[in-house]
């Protein structure tokens, strides 16, 4: 009950007329606050329409390299065959509607101390920073591939774009009876339930088209998101834990990827076997986006620190890092959890300028995946600010929350799906529209 | 939101009709402030966004967006509207899926109703409460909703007034709200999945009794056809 509270606002604003919170410019004395966002993802694009929201009077210009975003999540879908690249795609236009001053270019540096960010065009000077960089990928641990080999034949795909788009065209090249093999990360990394609702959806596309083909999951991990839904949604559609199954999944040190051979497609794992694909897909381990390095935001682990209740980066006063850059102790790195802070910090980055107090911090995430045709399942959770209960050390304390169903009805399990699409249209919108 | 009538403020309104000749609509609205004195102090909020509102519950109601849409107007095509729900509806809702009792077909909010307080849900109820509903913009059959206009002004306009497009006493807007949800919602009914009233299982039992599923896709598509 504070921050925008009524008595606050009467105490931030003595002297002005109580005409409302949030339609009055609240700086006393002449020109509006200045925030300039980094990265038109989910987290920069929500924190960037939620400060307008919140309060219009706030000067917000938006920095993005790029003029249209893909959308991370529902990509997966591309690759089954169900969505189109431009079903993923989302452009400017609706935030430029919300006053937001949108500038298409790239970052070349930022400044902490003299507080301006330098792009290839020109120099922005703000009073609050907010980074949204995403994540970016850590190619030199993985003997063979690098960003050019990424680029060129063996895509990660895990920034939706151009390799989404050539990851669906091998698949749709390779013939039947092909092997697929995916490699997914170490922890952490972003969207932990997307490597296997990706297997999914190739398995959906396969299923139909070339039955005769294989998944081949070769997991560092001995577990992942989801880990229980997922297999059972496999044995339901895709034959699962049979000799005829279509995915295959191993996990552990064994099954780590060690080495590549970008030529004939073909992994060594951690035990020393060859593993030759048709289509290979690496999503190599990964870090806070280069924007964070380059500002130095990152901590020794990549990522960039935070107080978990404004997002206000512990190594630079008035820069913000949210999304899957932040260390957001608590939170998974999900498009949803990256919404919600984003929401979180335009309030905290609010407060901070008008030098009232945060409200008590709310916190939600909610994941779908679909698995395959009518076919969905979803995890949930609601959290507050709150310690650890060992370390007592600032976490993002979950309240509630927890999976679909092991033993769900079909109905509920085809509801989820109708589900996620909806959560997907009314997220977009949340951001872009 | 002063003429909003909940259903135990109904009763305590009637009761002192009965003990003692006080005049109704003072009771009702002295009944009604009580139990949400929050009305009362919100009553000059601005229908924009957010507006005036208690730095809490846009915290809390925001998180809402991202499956609901902005200010609780869902995009759709399942997940429903939650903007102008009345808070009766609200809370009501909330505290049912939190007693688990919101049905098992696929749906996350039970898990995520758990995570909150009363305080905390009257605050998001204040909150939606204000927002405006608008519309669905969806499809629908002109001749099924003919035919499904026919079955609600026999079944269902007693409680959902004026073609549904009023949330009174726990009734929740239908006009207008997106299809696939108004037909989950009625089957479940059916099923007996969903909890609700006993005059509305019977109600809606009673529309299928008459005219099978073909009855509770024509409702769908009446209440659809109102944007």
């Amino acid at each position: 009950m504070s921050n925008f509270s009524r008595r606050n606002f009467l105490k931030a604003s003595a002297g002005a007329t109580a005409l409302g919170i949030m339609g009055v410019p609240f700086i006393a004395h002449g020109a509006a606050a200045k925030v300039v966002i980094v990265g038109g993802g989910t987290g920069g694009g929500t924190a960037a329409k939620y400060i307008k929201m919140m309060d219009p009077s706030v000067d917000v210009t938006l920095i993005e390299k790029n003029e249209f975003y893909y959308t991370c999540y529902m990509s997966n879908e591309v690759l089954g065959g169900d969505r189109t690249m431009d079903q993923i795609k989302f452009g400017y236009d609706g935030m430029k509607g919300h006053g937001i001053n949108v500038v298409i270019d790239e970052v070349t540096a930022v400044d902490a101390a003299k507080k301006t960010v330098t792009t290839k065009g020109g120099e922005f000077a703000y009073d609050k920073l907010i980074v949204s960089p995403g994540v970016d990928y850590k190619f030199d641990g993985i003997e063979g591939y690098d960003e050019k080999i990424s680029d060129e034949s063996i895509p990660h795909a895990w920034k939706a774009g151009p390799q989404t788009a050539m990851l669906r065209k091998q698949l749709e090249a390779m013939a039947d009876g092909g092997s697929v093999v995916i490699c997914p990360p170490t922890n952490p990394f972003r969207c932990p339930p997307g490597p296997y609702e990706r297997a999914s959806q190739i398995a959906m596309y396969l299923k139909k088209e070339k039955p005769k083909s294989k998944i081949i999951i070769q997991d560092p991990k001995q577990k992942f998101s989801k880990m229980g839904l997922f297999t059972q949604g496999w044995k339901d559609l895709y034959g699962y834990g049979t000799d005829n199954s279509m995915i295959e999944w191993a996990g552990g040190d064994d099954n780590a990827l060690a080495k590549v051979d970008a030529a004939t497609k073909t992994i060594t794992n951690g035990f020393g076997d060859e593993i030759k694909a048709d289509v290979l897909n690496i999503i190599p381990p990964q870090k806070a986006g280069k924007v964070a390095f380059m500002a130095g935001l990152t901590n020794d682990k990549g990522w960039c620190p935070v107080d978990l209740g404004t997002f206000e980066s512990t190594i630079h006063k008035d820069v913000y890092v949210i999304g899957d850059a932040s260390v957001a102790t608590g939170m998974p790195k999900s498009g949803y959890a990256a919404n919600s802070q984003g929401k979180v910090c335009a309030a905290a980055v609010i407060a901070a300028i008008k030098g009232t107090e945060v409200a008590k911090q709310a916190y939600v995430n909610t994941c779908y995946s679909i698995i395959g045709p009518d076919y969905g399942i979803s995890v949930a959770a609601v959290y507050d600010l709150g310690k650890d209960k060992d370390k007592g050390t600032p976490k993002i304390n979950k309240l509630s929350g927890g999976l679909s169903a092991v033993d769900a009805s079909a109905t509920s399990r085809a509801r989820e799906v109708q589900y996620a699409y909806s959560w997907y249209n009314n997220i977009t919108s949340d951001i872009f529209k | 939101m002063g003429h909003k009538i909940s259903l135990s403020t109904m009763f305590v309104a009637i009761g002192l009709t009965f003990s003692a000749s006080i005049a109704m609509a003072a009771d009702e609205a002295k009944a009604d402030a009580k139990k949400a004195p929050a009305v009362e102090a919100k009553a000059d909020a601005k229908a924009a966004p957010a507006a005036g509102d208690d730095a809490r519950a846009i915290m809390l109601s925001y998180t809402c967006a991202g499956c609901h849409g902005t200010d609780g107007v869902s995009t759709g095509p399942a997940i429903p509207s939650i903007a102008g729900m009345a808070e009766d509806t609200f809370t009501d809702a909330m505290v049912a899926y939190k007693d688990k009792e919101g049905g098992k077909n696929g749906t996350i909010m039970d898990r995520i109703a758990a995570g909150y307080s009363d305080e905390d849900i009257a605050a998001m109820a204040g909150f939606f409460a204000k927002q405006k509903f608008v519309a669905a913009k969806q499809d629908f059959d002109a001749a099924k909703a003919e035919a499904g206009k026919k079955i609600h002004e026999k079944q269902c306009k007693k409680c959902h007034e004026d073609g549904g497009t009023k949330d009174i006493d726990g009734s929740s807007i239908l006009a207008g709200q997106w299809k696939p949800y108004i037909h989950y919602t009625l089957v479940d009914v059916l099923s007996g999945d969903r909890e609700v009233g006993k005059k509305m299982a019977k109600k809606v039992k009673a529309a299928h009794a008459d005219g099978g599923d073909d009855a509770i896709a024509a409702l769908v598509e009446y209440y659809a056809s109102q944007q």
